[in-house]
């Protein structure tokens, strides 16, 4: 018989109840999984990116599976941020639901933009910049992939939003020193890091012996890619251990959820895995705090780099 | 308080039965009360492969029909082609078998509340839910014509017992194997024109829906279809399934073919931007 686990956990200045977010571009704006389970019950929603005009995103075919996970090709597709922020995120505050805004932007001051619309609305937890996104039409705008565009999109978000809401810059793990990458962020004013955006990839159809994707290459998720969310949380949280991360890749079970946060991820964010399983979230939220029991943890994040420590 | 997929629950049902009909199998699962929910249109989807598969998403397949008096309570049924390594393994399971589906899913065919005629057109194991549908307008006192079409006439879904609810039934295979020989489209017009259709009600591949849409265009009669896009999710989250979809302002939108569809106003889908980008408009 053990004692429950506190499973709270913070990323910057905002507490959330449990370290099981949903992953930003997985979850829509949380109201198509509100049927499979209460959304409160969770972390927090972590909401598609959007971006500051509505965007239809990419041509079809979007998505094709893969062994062990698929690739998508959305472009983030979305209602643009005025009606984003008008209907999305006053319903999910009356879900009770804690929110993380995700924004995307094709410049700097497209960022920079998105964040001062995002300064005035209450209730929110925090804003995801993702600066990862591979589905774009000129690999030279994934700014995470580029140290100094990366810095200067965090600085401006930073310096326009203020010093209350956390920022976690989500990055890319398609780079050589994702360290270094991490550092220049957290530098320019990110509270905490989100780890992993999809890897790039393609799949050709051997029947029209063409790229299959729409938009020819999409980013790989699902379980395939853990062990490099694995190995490049663990990376960052060497280089970095008082930064928080919110990990991702591939977790699809309480086991993997584990992994992560052994790693250094303070939470993980569950995307993929809510294809296949509308319920992954509690499903795996439930077996990461009985693993955690069974390994004697009295609190989550005692388990937070747990993997690092030395033993004489 | 869900506002989308709001009939939808995930269960674990048994595999009554699995018979090999034609080039198709039908299957029967035993899903209980969720019957009462299901409405002809309406999508399931299946989890695939078991708990170590390396397929990690779930197959969208159209719910045939369902019945709520049968001896194991409440039955849906499927049919399936084995055609990509997912549907293979449905395909292969025993009855007994428990599978994990999410259900009901997605919009439906819209009944009338007057007894109208309609014409109700299939392409291949799209017939399935059409026979479904044909009871339900039988019931309420509408004329029901239907037209299946295939390549071969194996591919033609059209049970006994599904020929009872329509008031004719034509046939064509593109090769001739089965009925007459060409497609569903061959004398459609003249069908609706003679017949007097108020409503076509369709489901097949997504060329025969564009041709349909083409050749009904000047005419008054609506144009109901179930289109069929490759899906991740089937509950709203991927935004994978997208369809370029004419909005009321006369826009375009990318709508999602599993929580805005399957069934959509023909007239609506933009069949000409399929797989392209609609034009920002401004």
């Amino acid at each position: 018989m053990s004692l429950p686990v506190d499973m709270s956990t913070t990323l910057g200045n905002a507490w959330f109840p449990t370290p099981i977010f949903t992953a930003s571009g997985c979850a829509s704006g949380g109201k198509e999984l509100a049927q499979f389970f209460p959304l409160n019950q969770v972390g927090a929603i972590v909401t598609k990116s959007v971006m500051s005009k509505p965007r239809h995103g990419r041509p079809t075919p979007r998505m094709a599976e893969t062994p062990s996970g698929m690739l998508n090709s959305i472009g983030l597709q979305g209602p643009g941020i005025d009606a984003f922020l008008a209907n999305d995120v006053p319903w999910l505050l009356e879900q009770k639901a804690r929110v993380i805004v995700s924004i995307a932007g094709e410049t700097v001051e497209e960022y920079s933009t998105l964040a001062r619309k995002l300064r005035s609305v209450s209730g929110i937890s925090a804003v995801e910049v993702n600066i990862s996104c591979p589905n774009v039409e000129n690999r030279g705008l994934v700014f995470a992939c580029d140290p100094e565009s990366s810095r200067r999109v965090i600085d401006g978000v930073r310096k326009t939003i203020g010093g209350e809401l956390p920022i976690i810059a989500k990055l890319s793990p398609d780079v050589t020193d994702l360290p270094a990458i991490a550092r220049g962020v957290v530098d320019a004013g990110a509270d905490g890091l989100a780890l992993i955006n999809t890897v790039l990839g393609m799949v050709i159809n051997i029947d029209s012996m063409k790229p299959h994707l729409g938009g020819k290459t999409g980013g790989l998720s699902g379980p395939a890619i853990k062990p490099v969310a694995v190995r490049a949380i663990y990376q960052v949280h060497a280089a970095l251990p008082k930064v928080p991360i919110l990990g991702m890749g591939g977790v699809s079970s309480g086991r993997d959820a584990l992994e992560l946060i052994l790693a250094g991820a303070s939470g993980v964010s569950v995307g993929t895995a809510s294809f296949g399983n509308p319920k992954a979230l509690i499903d795996i939220q439930n077996e990461l705090r009985d693993l955690l029991a069974a390994r004697g943890f009295a609190t989550m994040q005692q388990a937070i780099g747990y993997a690092h420590r030395e033993e004489a | 308080m869900a506002t989308i997929n709001k009939s939808a629950v995930q269960e674990m049902v048994t595999i009554l039965s699995n018979k090999r009909v034609g080039a198709y199998h039908q299957i029967l699962l035993n899903v209980g009360d969720i019957v009462k929910n299901c409405r002809p249109g309406n999508f399931v989807a299946i989890s695939v492969g078991g708990d170590t598969s390396k397929m990690i998403l779930r197959r969208a397949f159209a719910i045939s029909r369902v019945s709520e008096s049968s001896q194991y309570g409440g039955t849906m049924e499927l049919i399936v082609a084995p055609h990509g390594s997912g549907s293979k393994w449905l395909c292969s399971q025993l009855e007994g078998t428990e599978i994990d589906i999410v259900a009901p899913l997605g919009t439906a065919f819209g009944i009338p509340t007057e007894p109208i005629s309609a014409l109700l057109i299939g392409g291949g194991y799209g017939s399935a839910p059409l026979f479904g549908l044909a009871d339900v307008l039988k019931s309420r006192g509408c004329k029901v014509d239907m037209l299946l079409g295939a390549s071969v006439g194996s591919k033609i879904y059209a049970p006994m017992e599904g020929k009872r609810s329509v008031n004719s039934l034509k046939i064509y295979t593109e090769d001739g194997s089965m009925g007459e020989t060409g497609r569903v489209t061959e004398n459609l017009l003249d069908i609706v024109r003679d017949r007097n259709i108020d409503v076509i009600y369709s489901c097949g591949p997504m060329a025969m829906l564009s041709a349909i849409t083409a050749l009904v265009a000047d005419l008054e009669v609506i144009h109901q279809c179930a289109v069929e896009e490759s899906m991740a999710c089937g509950i709203g989250i991927c935004m994978t399934c997208v369809l370029p979809v004419r909005n009321d302002d006369g826009a375009t939108s990318m709508l999602r073919s599993c929580i805005d569809g399957p069934v959509m106003d023909g007239s609506t889908v933009r069949w000409d931007l399929v797989g392209k980008v609609p034009e920002v408009t401004l």
